[in-house]
């Protein structure tokens, strides 16, 4: 049975695409949330260079060496970039822009040159061979399990225990630096280990996805559940919700179209997001605009009944509380006035006597509670 | 290759014109992109063109560079468009809409890029170069389109010079002098996918942002006025594209971009470090000099004080009563001050050590140092 499930690479490849979702889910969410998740983008670009060079050294193309190596690459991204920012003559952002393509561009370089000896090209660089992950393979307990999906299982457990153990400080250290610094937790420290974790994530993603892809693992799927909750720890369950989702569709999809599983994963993390912006059930389009219309209704009802209420029994009676008043004095058009009173009908708060408009009990209790707010 | 020879080449001379245009562009409309703090944008039009170069691609049927700009400059003005749309209508802040963006839109272009290939169209083998560039393969009708696009910016960035240079420092005096800030913002953000559209050829969609950003802030290092940024810019941006273009043409299968990148980012660090005024290292200078002139004062000063307190003009202090008093070695300093004639070293005979003594004229310097201290003055 279990040895069916490793010998079927399509759910060996779906395995490692949402692992690598969940891997990176459990760091992102953080960058995301920090407002720093172009880091994650300029990491995802320089550990080529570290790769590469941990290639060239050391002939290890997979394991804990190659994984610490090239991770260590993603610091030198931050430590450089925060370097150029603290001599004051470059801002954050062009730092960022002038790091990772720096150290993109020698391990692309480098790759040229020395393209016989090593196991990648610039085209695996970018896209990774998430198809071909079920070919390497190492012998576990005398199952053929997926190099990839080895090295993903370990790092998305280090994550998940990273953020499980460190759960609290990471909260504080993100929605509250200064008061994580004064209480004494390092949120520098904690932060540069979220971006050494970020990086050996990406290493050990790259075989799988590339560089450029892991970006929208890291920074797609938890800005999808930005979108959708308040909870941080119900941020993290459906960043992984739709890191599995995200695999499997992807799969199916690009089985079906013959085109890059990858990629394809990645495409549909940005749906998830564009879905997530237009009917987010709080702070998607579809719901403001709900919101935002209820709130006009509830405004020309309270207009609607304070203006009853304030001509109610006066003089002037029959010439203001008619329908045809609104339109002169609260200056709304014919149909806005129209689809106010028949609101207004249908919600009980006021009644039709002739021309006249009279308020129920229940209406001149929305007035009085405008008019008088002290009363309760 | 003689020099003759090699400048008198095809492909040699496609590709220096194609890497001038490229610096051109990249260059000047970088400038605002930097200044505006929008660097980042590059990068994400950059990448989000991929989608844009295969469509292109698929709807000419085959690799034709106009029909691939135009799908690039469309792609980067939607992404340009929906990291607006994002910000602006959920809680996502700017980096996250531009890794959003980025990643979304690359991805789209790799499978439509699969997709080509999996139609075996047999001319789809120049579009992987898109990715990293590939100078060599430019083509003269693809340098007449290039053209047309660098002239468009040359003549949108003077025409609207003025313009262009309130919104990226002042935008609310601009908005106050009832300038359209929101139309100008937006021409200077699409010109950010115009410098992208121009670079695919050379150094491709992945390193592209080094192009809009690197020159910039090169130039930015070595002047103050946007008049001489934005020119300057446009140089480096040149002289790196001509330098990188032309080692990938000698070498076999080096990718252009990130030899194009390798030397803008040289001519960043030497900006960086050489650039008078700003840089590190006229900084140090400046430092240093700074530093000894205050010992130089400070060492007077004393040797002024003491000599007040003994109530004797010519009093002598003592070389160790000096280095202990500043807590750290003065004699260079001492010397220094005595090659102006501030100072002169004599010896008393039982004693082996040096003694100092102020001259009439480092009397004098003193006083004025003290004197301007106390009216808190230089």
């Amino acid at each position: 049975m279990l040895m069916a499930l490793f010998n079927d690479p399509a759910v060996m490849i779906i395995a490692v695409g949402a692992l690598v979702g969940i891997a990176a889910t459990f760091v992102g969410t953080f960058l995301v949330l920090r407002g720093t998740s172009m880091l994650a983008d300029a990491i995802g670009h320089s550990i080529v260079f570290g790769i590469v060079v941990v290639w060239l050294v050391a002939h290890q193309q997979s394991g804990p060496l190659q994984i610490i190596g090239a991770a260590l690459t993603g610091i030198l991204t931050v430590f450089l970039t925060e370097l150029l920012v603290s001599s004051r003559r470059v801002k954050q952002d062009a730092a960022i822009g002038l790091v990772f393509p720096l150290l993109f561009s020698i391990g692309v370089l480098l790759l040229n040159l020395y393209a016989g000896n090593v196991h990648i090209d610039t085209h695996t660089v970018l896209l990774g061979e998430i198809g071909f992950v079920w070919l390497d393979t190492v012998d576990v307990g005398g199952y053929p399990v997926p190099q990839s999906l080895l090295s993903m299982a370990a790092m998305a457990l280090i994550n998940a225990l990273f953020v499980g153990v460190f759960f609290k400080e990471l909260k504080l250290a993100t929605f509250d630096a200064a008061l994580a610094k004064a209480l004494g937790f390092a949120p520098g420290l904690l932060f540069y280990t979220l971006l050494l974790l970020t990086s050996a994530t990406a290493v050990a993603a790259f075989d799988a996805v590339g560089a450029v892809l892991f970006v929208a693992f890291v920074i797609v799927i938890p800005s999808t559940a930005y979108l959708l909750t308040d909870r941080l720890a119900l941020m993290l369950a459906i960043g992984v919700a739709v890191s599995l989702a995200s695999s499997v569709i992807g799969y199916a999809l690009a089985v079906m179209l013959d085109v890059s599983i990858g990629g394809m994963m990645a495409v549909v993390t940005g749906g998830f997001l564009l879905a997530a912006f237009l009917a987010g059930p709080r702070y998607g389009i579809v719901a403001q605009a709900a919101s935002r219309r209820r709130q006009r209704r509830l405004n020309e009802s309270r207009t609607l009944a304070v203006h009853l209420y304030n001509h109610e029994d006066e003089p002037n009676q029959g010439e203001e509380n008619v329908a045809r008043a609104l339109r002169e004095h609260l200056l709304w058009s014919g149909e806005h006035a129209r689809n106010a009173i028949v609101r207004g009908l249908d919600q009980g708060h006021i009644v039709r006597d002739g021309e006249l408009l009279r308020l129920t009990p229940q209406g001149r209790e929305i007035a009085r509670e405008i008019l008088e707010p002290a009363r309760r | 290759m003689s020099v003759h020879a090699l400048l008198t080449d095809y492909t040699v001379q496609n590709v220096i014109l194609g890497a001038l245009m490229l610096g051109l562009v990249s260059g000047m409309l970088g400038s605002f992109a930097v200044l505006r703090k929008q660097s980042l944008l590059g990068d994400a039009l950059s990448h989000a063109a991929l989608p844009g170069i295969c469509l292109g691609f698929l709807a000419a049927g085959a690799r034709e560079l106009g029909a691939i700009m135009l799908g690039a400059l469309l792609a980067g003005a939607l992404a340009a468009l929906l990291v607006l749309l994002l910000t602006r209508y959920s809680r996502l802040k700017t980096d996250a809409a531009l890794g959003i963006v980025l990643s979304t839109f690359f991805a789209l272009g790799v499978v439509l890029l699969t997709h080509i290939q999996g139609t075996n169209n047999a001319s789809q083998g120049g579009l992987d170069a898109f990715l990293f560039g590939q100078a060599a393969a430019t083509l003269r009708g693809d340098l007449v389109i290039m053209a047309g696009v660098t002239l468009l910016s040359l003549i949108l960035v003077t025409g609207l010079w003025k313009e262009f240079k309130l919104v990226c420092f002042d935008p609310g005096f601009a908005r106050a002098l009832g300038m359209p800030v929101l139309a100008l913002e937006v021409t200077l953000t699409v010109m950010i996918a115009l410098a992208v559209v121009v670079g695919l050829q050379i150094v491709g969609v992945v390193l592209m942002a080094a192009m809009v950003i690197a020159p910039a802030v090169a130039a930015r290092q070595w002047c103050r006025r946007l008049e001489t940024m934005v020119p300057l810019a446009a140089l480096f941006g040149i002289v790196s594209g001509i330098s990188g273009a032309l080692v990938s043409t000698l070498g076999r299968g080096l990718a252009t971009g990130p030899l194009i990148v390798i030397s803008v980012s040289l001519l960043v660090v030497v900006s960086l470090l050489f650039a008078p005024r700003r840089g590190m290292l006229w900084e140090l200078i400046q430092r240093s000099r700074q530093r000894r002139r205050l010992r130089h004062q400070q060492l007077l000063t004393t040797l002024y004080r003491l000599a007040e307190r003994h109530g004797d003009h010519d009093f002598q202090s003592e070389q160790g009563l000096l280095d202990s008093y500043h807590r750290t070695r003065t004699r260079a300093a001492l010397a220094r001050l005595e090659k102006r004639g501030w100072v002169e070293s004599r010896q008393q005979p039982p004693q082996n050590t040096t003694h100092w003594a102020l001259t009439g004229t480092g009397r004098d310097e003193a006083a004025r140092i003290l004197a301007s201290l106390n009216t808190g003055s230089d």
